[in-house]
């Protein structure tokens, strides 16, 4: 029997509905939760104090400094190095067997579990390079976790760029490099940005790479080359030694907000910097 | 120079992509200040001819070139600063690609691509090729909106705008009207007639038409030949060659 064109129609609508409120309901539940049992642990002295007790009193102070000196070492250099790599792939390269093996690669990296870059980390940044549990160390590593997500989005956003813009560019005298610079790039930041954000969520999140490369010192970190914990490792030690689960949980809270507070301002930025170019 | 020498020699050019040949030994004059129009069948290798003439081929890599293509008598081949010899052979091409920005900085784009300029020199610059290309009169009241507000025509017309402006001696147009309403048609080939004075111009179009419209002289290439060359009221009633008859009487094509 045939099922009638209307029938399927309404039917493949409501599956897609349904796949899209199950996971948006998923992630609404899970911040929800960590929402509504972390937040009215936070207050300004949870984030203003030192650790004290291992975590079971005073603040989270010295987790958000390491976390926000961990992300600012590992987005620092992943995006750069990842953007100009993005840009030789995409504009400087002939597609071919070479352009292949590395984009594979790449990929391959991509899905490497954390831990392996955390392996990676301890044993070439921590100790062949002498630069022990610190800061340093752990942005180091975190920077090569995200380096092929950051790769990957922005070599596609580059080649999502129109090539009628490089040709009318280079009829016109542009070099390549102002091709690059002029007619390519200012349209694709926000496919970048975005690989960037999503870096910098990957960096905030993790825990394994950072336990291995950055330790777990609850000083505040004075300089790149201190030991440092993260949010997400003070949460993972609370949580995990059973230390405090009210303040595992605004740690989560306040992690989440940081998330949250970086990508509105990322998109914000963004917004601002291609305002005038869009058709109204 | 004296004027009888012409602005374009080009001799023996070959143009393969790859193995497949899409010009074939084609030689040609195009003189000063002349608008020489190139019509034929699609495949005819009239947008590869044109791509040759600025070195926009050397961009794609399966492409070859042999023969040489003079201006002002000297090969482009040996042109270091291919920047420049765009500059001076300037392209519209067959989509209006107006850039995502106002239809100010579309139109000096290409010059600021090689300086910074004042703010009053730019609006000389912007009002006379925008008046060159017919476009003024309906967006000077407002340059510094998105110039992707524009229609299609509008577009095009802005397009041509911002290849004058760089100050090119030779245009080169790839069937530029071939998405365009009449009216915007007739507006860009007013404003190629008005360009005759300072300005050798080579059109290709698929519109036999229009070649005979604005073309002082037409070439009809096919399947990568030159078949004749000759000047348009020629080519139009008394071709030599009984295949450009076909052609431009509609036979096939």
């Amino acid at each position: 029997m045939r099922i009638a064109p209307r029938t399927t129609q309404a039917i493949a609508k409501g599956l897609l509905l349904t796949a899209t409120a199950s996971a948006v309901g998923a992630l609404v539940f899970v911040v929800g939760f960590v929402l509504a049992g972390g937040l009215r642990h936070v207050s300004w002295s949870f984030l203003t104090e030192p650790i004290l007790d291992m975590g079971r009193a005073g603040g989270i102070f010295p987790a958000i400094v390491g976390t926000l000196l961990m992300v600012l070492v590992s987005v620092g250099i992943a995006a750069p190095l990842g953007i100009a790599s993005a840009i030789y792939l995409a504009e400087y390269t002939r597609e071919g067997r070479l352009t292949q093996t590395i984009r594979f690669g790449i990929n391959c990296l991509a899905g490497v579990p954390s831990i392996i870059f955390g392996l990676f980390g301890f044993i070439l940044f921590v100790n062949i390079l002498g630069l022990g549990w610190s800061v340093l160390s752990g942005g180091l590593s975190l920077a090569a976790m995200i380096l092929p997500t950051v790769i990957r989005t922005a070599e596609e956003a580059l080649r999502s760029v129109p090539t009628s813009y490089r040709d009318v560019a280079a009829s016109l005298g542009a070099t390549r490099w102002q091709v690059v610079t002029k007619s390519v790039l200012p349209y694709a930041i926000p496919g970048i940005l975005t690989g960037v954000i999503l870096g910098i969520g990957r960096s905030i999140e993790e825990t394994a790479v950072v336990i291995f490369t950055a330790g777990s010192a609850v000083q505040t970190p004075t300089s790149v080359f201190d030991s440092a914990r993260t949010m997400a490792v003070h949460f993972y030690i609370l949580a995990r030694e059973g230390i405090s689960n009210e303040n595992a949980y605004a740690t989560a809270a306040v992690l989440i907000c940081t998330i949250l507070i970086i990508n509105t301002t990322a998109y914000t930025l963004m917004h601002r910097l291609m305002r005038g170019r869009r058709a109204a | 120079m004296t004027q009888s020498n012409p602005k374009i020699e080009v001799k023996e050019l070959t143009i393969l992509f790859g193995a497949t040949p899409a010009l074939n030994g084609v030689s040609f004059d195009v003189r000063h200040q002349e608008i020489l129009a190139v019509i034929g069948p699609a495949n005819s290798g009239k947008s590869s001819l044109l791509l040759a003439l600025n070195r926009m081929l050397s961009r794609i890599h399966e492409a070859s070139v042999t023969g040489s293509i003079l201006l002002d008598g000297r090969d482009i081949g040996n042109i270091e600063d291919v920047e420049d010899l765009r500059r001076r052979v300037g392209m519209v091409y067959a989509m209006p690609i107006a850039l995502p920005m106002t239809i100010r900085e579309n139109v000096l784009f290409g010059i600021r691509l090689k300086r910074t300029i004042r703010k009053n020199e730019g609006d000389t610059i912007v009002e006379s090729t925008l008046r060159s290309s017919f476009l003024w009169d309906e967006v000077k009241d407002r340059l510094d909106t998105s110039a992707l507000n524009l229609s299609g025509g509008q577009q095009q017309r802005l397009c041509l705008a911002r290849t004058l402006a760089v100050g090119p001696e030779v245009i080169l147009y790839d069937e530029p009207c071939s998405g365009l309403d009449p009216i915007s048609t007739a507006k860009v080939e007013e404003a190629m007639k008005e360009l005759k004075t300072a300005h050798t111009q080579i059109l290709v179009t698929n519109n036999t038409k229009q070649a005979a419209r604005v073309g002082d002289r037409t070439a009809f290439l096919l399947m990568g030949e030159l078949v004749e060359i000759d000047d348009t009221d020629k080519i139009f009633t008394f071709p030599s060659d009984p295949r450009t008859e076909q052609y431009v009487t509609g036979k096939f094509g």
